[in-house]
């Protein structure tokens, strides 16, 4: 239990998407003018990342890892099929947010209503794949454990993007130099909040 | 993506026959490559593909060769796409997108791996996020699908080039800064250091990349103040 927390806590802050990797980026940019869609935007992320890293976690435990046809017979063990993993993996994302989509859109209406625009942005949200390639390198032991980190990230990522938005919201009223104002502010705030956040790398749990 | 530049027109379905006469580097296509140097900047004024812009310019070498993979892939598929602007069916052209770009990739990533193994472990999960770069897909979307093979050849060596031109500054700055080097060799010599200079360990932080490329379009948008934004 305490390996969980440990990795939750750890997932979330010290190594959190945007401010120590810089992963999706592009749409923590483009969506982050209003609280209300950052916050829309920051659920439909968690909800993929958490779906997501555990069912690549499964396909490169049993089909991609060098090794990892074993359960195939014997013949098979030698096998290395880790090069198709970006496929596999982009696949896997692709889908499985066109399913959401479509699960969401059947069964929970209001929820579509609020997330709908933003789903399909997803599918090239480089903090999921980015959540998935680093699941790979981190070798985990089981599912559960992938899952766990899958949902941190995103909840990682989900705070920063809320974070942004009101200190964006705000800025609106501060006189900030004409050639700064939108993209070049924003960026210089970003890095602001990265060497915030820069001090829960102490942490140990 | 708030200034992504909606250049493309569908053509009409007769495909090569009244561009023929264009020379191969009339001033339009020229304009093509130059244009994202620093007006129509990828990063700086279309805001896409920071993701993987900021993470591996600690140093110019990853910085250099994760702009020329960029730079291979968009050129590849590019091509591909504008091939086949006129065979993929509308709603699925996402899916179709993302195999291309990931096929490229991989080949990127496997050749790589062969010849330069230390920068690939370097550069560990960014060359696969060049899939999700917004970049690739962007210029796909706004351009590829609705112009010509050449052309489109053009698009995406000059928005790669672009993209490689902010990496490459950004990269110079802190390693400059952070480290005292430049491709890995000592620039600032012994002396300096003895007379007290130090090296400013905060440039190889993370957080410094974002405040360079804040400051890097802060110089860009006083000088050309055709960009600032409204508010």
């Amino acid at each position: 239990m305490e390996a969980y927390l440990n990795l939750f806590v750890k997932s979330i802050f010290i190594e959190n998407m945007i401010f120590a990797y810089f992963l999706g980026m592009c749409s923590y940019l483009a969506v982050s003018k209003t609280v209300k869609t950052a916050v829309g935007l920051g659920f439909a992320v968690i909800f993929v990342l958490a779906i997501t890293v555990p069912i690549n976690f499964l396909l490169d435990t049993y089909l991609l890892r060098p090794g990892a046809l074993q359960w195939l017979g014997a013949e098979y063990a030698e096998i290395d099929l880790s090069f198709l993993s970006f496929i596999m993996f982009i696949a896997v994302i692709a889908s499985m947010v066109q399913l959401v989509e479509m699960i969401v859109e059947k069964f929970a209406p209001a929820l579509y209503g609020a997330l709908g625009i933003f789903l399909p942005l997803i599918a090239v949200n480089c903090a999921i794949l980015g959540g998935s390639l680093f699941m790979q390198q981190k070798d985990f032991s089981g599912v559960s454990e992938s899952a766990v980190y899958g949902l941190g990230s995103g909840i990682g990522w989900l705070l920063a993007i809320v974070a942004i938005a009101s200190i964006r919201e705000k800025i609106t009223y501060s006189n900030v130099p004409a050639p700064l104002r939108g993209l070049g502010i924003t960026f210089i705030i970003t890095g602001l909040m990265a060497l915030g956040f820069m001090s829960f790398m102490g942490i140990k749990l | 993506m708030a200034n992504t530049n909606k250049t493309s027109e569908k053509e009409p379905s007769v495909l090569f026959v009244a561009k023929e006469t264009e020379p191969l580097f009339s001033k339009k296509n020229r304009a093509l490559l130059t244009d994202p140097m620093d007006d129509n900047n990828p990063i700086t004024v279309q805001v896409l593909g920071i993701c993987s812009a900021l993470a591996i310019t600690v140093q110019l070498k990853p910085a250099l060769v994760m702009s020329i993979s960029v730079m291979a892939v968009m050129a590849a598929s590019n091509v591909i796409i504008s091939l086949l602007r006129n065979l993929i069916p509308n709603r699925i052209r996402i899916i179709v997108q993302l195999v291309v770009v990931a096929s490229m990739v991989i080949l990127v990533d496997q050749v790589l791996r062969a010849f330069a193994y230390d920068v690939s472990k370097e550069l560990s999960i960014f060359i696969g996020l060049i899939i999700t770069n917004c970049i690739v897909m962007g210029r796909l979307e706004a351009f590829a699908l609705g112009n010509g093979v050449w052309k489109s050849f053009l698009d995406g060596i000059g928005n790669a080039a672009g993209y490689g031109f902010i990496l490459i500054v950004v990269a110079f700055f802190r390693e400059l800064l952070g480290s005292g080097k430049l491709f890995g060799i000592q620039v600032i010599p012994d002396a300096v250091y003895e007379m007290g200079y130090v090296n400013n360990g905060l440039m190889l932080l993370s957080p410094m990349a974002l405040i360079t490329v804040g400051i890097f379009i802060w110089i860009q948008r006083s000088r050309n103040r055709d960009l600032i934004e409204k508010n």
